[in-house]
Parts: structure tokens; C-alpha cells; sequence
């Protein structure tokens, strides 16, 4: 089905890069695959009497992507700067965990503060881990995650604290049709796309993840622009956090870790058309791969596929989706080596 | 052949130990505190115990270590332990007298073919290797729980499980044998030409085609034999542990992580597989330590992630200078 090259050799450099300079293609092609995935959805479920495109139905799919939404944003900033963050799904947990917990004996905007805080802190501590010690990011960020886990499982047992119904409406409240968690998803994809694409520190973000070397050579801070970009990913952890804090009504230990948000936010950046070494994609893309996911969950449900064949399904989706639009250069793997 | 061999041998170890230094260090010193902490444990049969338990998670490193070492990754070797285990706890359920070398031969032919299939997307398709493995684990932990309902029903006969937790001659555990073998056969295998092959196409897949390498093929390999070593290491948890759905929840990172502490580098191209199984034995031996030192169950992993990422980024450390010093990213240590 997919006409390989001749060769198990990547196309020349020069050709990625002038492709890649260029927004457009692999963009297109998610949201392209989006939208197919729609009608088909919506021609599957009809076929079977069922009705996919009611307002109700695109509200569901819309509020089911705002948590992972969240997190693949971040995700991708990482994943442009050539790093990784495998330790989002423990800090979301610990996030919702701190916030439950300062909202029952605190105010609402101290509990906000102490979250992004939290956050802030990780990244930072990833950050540095990252470009000071020189530890592989994967590594790294595990390493991390297991910190976040000892730490939680030793603390919290189960559920804990309570989050007042002042703060849920943030995971409950609409704005005519739209929830307002959308609007939430909606201001941190723009800042971040406007960080990526519009400011100096993007620039050096989209640089040092494409080479990181010539990023350097070039005057760039790279270890500062990876730093940075770790405490924006984890700032937009904090705020998935929040989100799913005000839509429990408690913190969970298992809120992050159940629904796999570390592997979950990678393959949907990568479905974003991101590149995993880095240096190419964005913020549009990796909004388009979360919907997709998040549209095939909802087709799945509709026709009451059982939830454990649901991630089979996922699984050939996820590989299929990458190999026919995705298509990302194998050289570029191996970072500036390459 | 002998003095020739006994002299590259002596070579090899020596260069192994270089490139992978700070993990031998890391296990002496992990062994030594054991020794204080429990001065029983050096008794052959609770060391040979602590070997067995390892037994698994070095298999799997070796595994791992082939894949890595030629720039790709393979997540799924967790799901496929999980799979093996509750395969062949249905198999059983089904034929309950089937013979256990037919069942071992069955989940190893198995693992190679969803290594094979994870080889072939990763060439063929183009799909980055985190992603095809990370699709195969959804696959395969979805299949297990779709076919099982969630809880796997059947049991492993004694004879099969005796490979886990049975021993030779009344005093070696067959998974102590089973490791050696699996490990002296890794060594070999990076010795010959298909391991120069393999760390030449992690090291620089495009030099390597040129001088003629089939690239794709010793990739797909690399992942055959991962998939058979996840399979190996199924027979040995379903043995130790019995029947679960858990079986083999969390070996991809620990495998991943045990090749990193032995100093291999993600990206492929460096490190040594002797470092890699001895990154394993000390992350078992970490485990066990940890246990002993009556660290609860749930800051053990707070350690371990310290741990790891202190191992991991004093190998750096020595890495970046000797980097600098040559004024060239690319450039790595000799083998």
C-alpha cells in the first residue's frame, strides 16, 4: 500500500528542511484525516441508525479532548525541542491531588497558584536534569515520573480532598453550546502557538530541536530554550491538572496514570505530524491528532465496541495513521549524528 | 583461533568495562551494601535466588540492549510478557496436556513473529519505532484483556512452570542456566559480524547502507530477537509468578532503563551488551536492596528514579567532556 523508496535511505537533507520550513504539509494532512474520520464515523453510526453529528454528540467528543488536548500541547513543545516528557501522567496526578487538597482548606486561587507552582518545579527540575546533567530526556523524565509515583503512593491512598463546586464549573459550565474547558484548552494551545511560532524563544525552540548543534553554534541558548520549553509543557500538565480536579470534585492518585496520559499526549503529537527528533510540527497539528483520537473513542462508543478490543483498535489506528500521513524521516532519528 | 581469542577477549572486557564504567561501579557498590545489609545473602542459595529473579529483567535488557543499539526502541516487550503468560495459561486451559517444550516453543515462535511484525512496520512503513511498539503494547494488552475479560482464567502446570522456579540437580535454578545461555549467546551474537552490522546501523544508518549493510534487514532482526528474548522472559515470570494480567506491566521501562544505566546510549550506535545485562543485575540488585533496607514499597520507586537519573548522569558527565574535547557531537567513543 505504501510505495516505499527505492532505498532504505532518507531523502536528502536539503529537501526535509525546505519542507519542513514550511508549515502546511503534514498539517493538512491531520486535519484532512480528521475530518475523515468524521464523515466515516458519522456514515458507520448513521448505517446503524445511530445518529453521530448531534450537538450533544460534538460537545461530548470536544470535552473528552480537553484533558489530553492539554497535555499533547505541552507535550509537543518538548517534543519540537527535540526532548520528552515521559513524567506528565504522575504530575497530573499529583496535580489534581495538591489542588483537591489546597482548595478544602484554602482559597481557590491559592490552590491555582500552588499547582502551577508544582508544575513549574518539575519542569524546571526536568529542565535541568535534561540539559545540565546531561541525561537523556527519556531517561530523565522517567526517572522523574518514578520521584512523582513514590512520592504520591506514599502520601495518598486513594482519593483525596475536595474541590469546591465554585471551582467545577470549570469542568462542568458552558458558554451557550461550548464548555468552557474547551475555552480553557483553546488559550493555552493559542499562547502556546504563539510562543512556537511568533516569538524569539520559538524560533530557538523550532533551532535547537531541528539541530541542536548548529542551533548552538549559531548563538543560540540551547539549554535554556530546552529548559523552557520543559516548564511550559509541565505548565500546561498543571492546567490539565486543574481541568480534571474541577471535573472529579477530588484529587485522584490514579488520575493521570489511568488513561496513560504520558504515551497517550506522545502518540497524538506524533499523529500531529511532530517529528519525535524534533524541529518539526507544531501546536495545530498535534490539536488535530488529539481529535482524531478523540473522535474515534467517540464512534467506539457509540457502537458499543468493548472497551479492551477499543485499545486494540487504537493500536492499529495510531500505527496505520503515522505510516500513511505521518510519515516522518528515519534519519532524523538519530539527532545531529544522523 | 584460542590465544587469538583469549587475547580480543581480554580486549573486549576491558572495553566493555570503559565504556560501561559507571554501571560496574554502580553494581559493586549495590552488591557490597547488600552484603552489609544482609550477610546471608552471599550463601549460594540465596545469591543463586537473587539470580533467578533477576533472571527475567537481564533476558529482556539483552533484548532490549539489540534494539537500542541500533537506534530504535521497543515498548512492547511488557505487553508481549503479559501476552506470553496468559497464552499460555489459555493454552493449557484448552489442552491441558499439552507438552511444555511444544507450549515454550509455541510463545517463542510467537514473540519472534510480533518482533518480526514490529521490525517490518518500523522499516517497511517508516513509522518511528516508539510508535509502532507503543500501537503493539495497546494491541497486545487490549487482545489479552478483550480475550480474557479482565481476569485470566486457567493455570500453569508444574511442568511448565518448572523453567521459572524449578532447579537443576536439586541446587541450580533452570533460570539461572536459561539466563547464562541467553546472555553467552547476546555476546556471541555481538561478536560476530551481525553485531558490527547492528552497532554500525545505530551508529550511522546512512554510513552503514553505503558500505553495504542491509540496513532494514539487521533492524527487523534486532526486533525478532528482542520479541523472542519478551517470550524467554514470559516462560521464566510465568513460571516464578503464575498467571496474571499484570504479569508484565512496567518491564518496558525497566528493560529500557537497565540498557541506559549500563551506559548504551538511546540513539543507538554505543555501548556494550555486557554493561547492559550488568545494568540490569543492578537495578534487581537495587530492588532488592531497597526491600532489605525496609524502604516502603511506595517510596521505592522515589529512590529508583533518584538513583537512575544520578547513574545515568554521571555516565553523561564523562561523556560531555570527552565530547567537548574532540569539538564534534558526532563523534562517540570507539567500541
Amino acid at each position: 500500500m505504501t510505495a516505499t523508496g527505492p532505498g532504505p535511505l532518507a531523502p536528502p537533507r536539503a529537501t526535509a528542511r525546505t519542507r519542513g520550513s514550511r508549515l502546511g504539509d503534514p498539517v493538512a494532512g491531520v486535519w484532512l484525516a480528521v475530518l475523515s474520520v468524521t464523515v466515516l464515523g458519522w456514515i458507520v453510526v448513521a448505517a446503524r441508525g445511530g445518529d453521530f453529528l448531534t450537538t450533544t454528540n460534538v460537545v461530548t467528543i470536544l470535552q473528552n479532548s480537553v484533558a489530553l488536548g492539554l497535555v499533547a500541547v505541552g507535550q509537543s513543545a518538548v517534543i519540537l525541542t527535540g526532548s520528552l516528557d515521559l513524567s506528565v501522567a504522575y504530575l497530573i496526578s499529583l496535580g489534581t491531588l495538591v489542588a483537591a487538597e489546597t482548595m478544602a482548606s484554602g482559597g481557590v486561587v491559592t490552590a491555582v497558584i500552588a499547582v502551577l507552582a508544582l508544575s513549574a518545579a518539575v519542569g524546571l527540575a526536568n529542565g535541568l536534569v535534561v540539559t545540565g546533567l546531561k541525561v537523556n530526556a527519556f531517561i530523565a523524565t522517567l526517572g522523574t515520573a518514578f520521584i512523582l509515583r513514590g512520592w504520591i503512593e506514599d502520601n495518598y491512598t486513594g482519593p483525596a480532598g475536595k474541590v469546591p463546586a465554585s471551582f467545577q464549573h470549570l469542568g462542568y459550565d458552558r458558554v451557550g453550546p461550548v464548555p468552557v474547558s474547551v475555552f480553557l484548552l483553546a488559550a493555552v494551545a493559542g499562547a502556546v502557538w504563539f510562543i512556537t511560532r511568533r516569538t524569539r524563544l520559538g524560533h530557538h525552540m523550532y533551532a535547537t530541536g531541528g539541530d541542536e548543534h548548529a542551533a548552538r553554534l549559531s548563538g543560540v541558548r540551547t539549554r535554556r530554550t530546552v529548559v523552557v520549553a520543559h516548564v511550559i509543557c509541565s505548565l500546561c500538565v498543571g492546567a490539565a491538572a486543574l481541568f480534571l480536579a474541577a471535573r472529579l470534585g477530588a484529587g485522584a492518585p490514579w488520575a493521570g496514570t489511568e488513561a496513560r496520559y504520558d504515551l497517550e499526549s506522545i502518540a497524538a503529537v506524533v499523529l500531529g505530524g511532530t517529528a519525535l527528533a524534533g524541529g518539526r510540527g507544531g501546536v495545530t497539528g498535534t490539536l488535530g491528532g488529539v481529535l482524531v483520537l478523540a473522535v474515534l473513542d467517540s464512534v467506539f462508543n457509540q457502537l458499543a465496541v468493548d472497551p479492551f478490543f477499543k485499545n486494540v483498535l487504537r493500536g492499529v489506528v495510531i500505527i496505520a495513521a503515522v505510516a500513511v500521513y505521518a510519515r516522518p524521516r528515519r534519519a532524523a532519528k538519530g539527532r545531529p549524528t544522523a | 583461533m584460542t590465544t587469538a581469542t583469549v587475547t580480543r577477549h581480554g580486549k573486549h572486557v576491558l572495553r566493555a568495562l570503559g565504556t560501561g564504567a559507571p554501571v560496574f561501579v554502580l553494581l559493586a557498590v549495590v552488591l557490597a551494601a547488600l552484603a552489609l545489609t544482609d550477610p546471608g545473602f552471599y550463601e549460594p542459595d540465596s545469591f543463586l535466588s537473587f539470580v533467578k529473579r533477576a533472571a527475567p529483567l537481564v533476558i529482556l535488557a539483552a533484548g532490549q540492549y539489540l534494539v537500542i543499539v541500533c537506534g530504535e526502541f521497543d515498548l512492547s516487550v511488557g505487553a508481549v510478557v503479559t501476552a506470553g503468560v496468559v497464552v499460555a495459561a489459555e493454552l493449557y486451559g484448552s489442552f491441558p496436556d499439552a507438552p511444555w517444550p511444544l507450549v515454550t516453543a509455541l510463545l517463542l515462535v510467537a514473540g519472534g513473529v510480533i518482533g518480526g511484525v514490529n521490525g517490518l512496520i518500523t522499516t517497511a512503513l517508516r513509522v518511528p519505532s516508539f510508535i509502532t511498539t507503543l500501537g503493539m503494547m495497546l494491541i497486545l494488552e487490549g487482545a489479552v484483556f478483550f480475550w480474557t475479560g479482565g481476569s485470566p482464567q486457567g493455570a500453569l502446570p508444574a511442568a511448565f512452570r518448572q523453567l521459572g522456579r524449578g532447579s537443576a540437580f536439586g541446587w541450580l535454578p533452570w533460570a539461572v542456566i536459561v539466563c547464562l545461555v541467553a546472555g553467552a549467546a547476546a555476546m556471541l551474537l555481538m561478536r560476530s559480524d551481525f553485531g558490527r552490522t547492528l552497532v554500525a546501523t545505530g551508529d550511522s544508518e546512512r554510513t552503514a547502507a553505503l558500505a553495504g549493510v542491509r540496513v532494514a534487514r539487521a533492524r527487523i532482526i534486532a526486533f525478532v530477537l528482542s520479541g523472542v528474548a519478551a517470550a524467554t522472559a514470559a516462560v521464566l515470570v510465568g513460571g516464578f509468578s503464575g498467571v496474571s494480567a499484570q504479569a508484565g506491566r512496567g518491564y518496558e521501562f525497566e528493560a529500557i532503563t537497565a540498557v541506559v544505566l549500563g551506559g548504551v546510549v538511546l540513539g543507538g550506535g554505543r555501548g556494550s551488551i555486557v554493561a547492559a545485562m550488568a545494568g540490569a543485575f543492578s537495578l534487581q540488585a537495587l530492588f532488592t536492596l531497597l526491600n532489605l533496607q525496609g524502604v516502603s514499597g511506595a517510596l521505592e520507586s522515589t529512590v529508583q528514579g533518584c538513583i537512575v537519573i544520578a547513574a545515568v548522569g554521571l555516565g553523561a558527565a564523562d561523556w560531555s567532556r570527552l565530547r567537548r574535547r574532540r569539538t564534534n557531537p558526532s563523534e562517540g567513543q570507539p567500541l
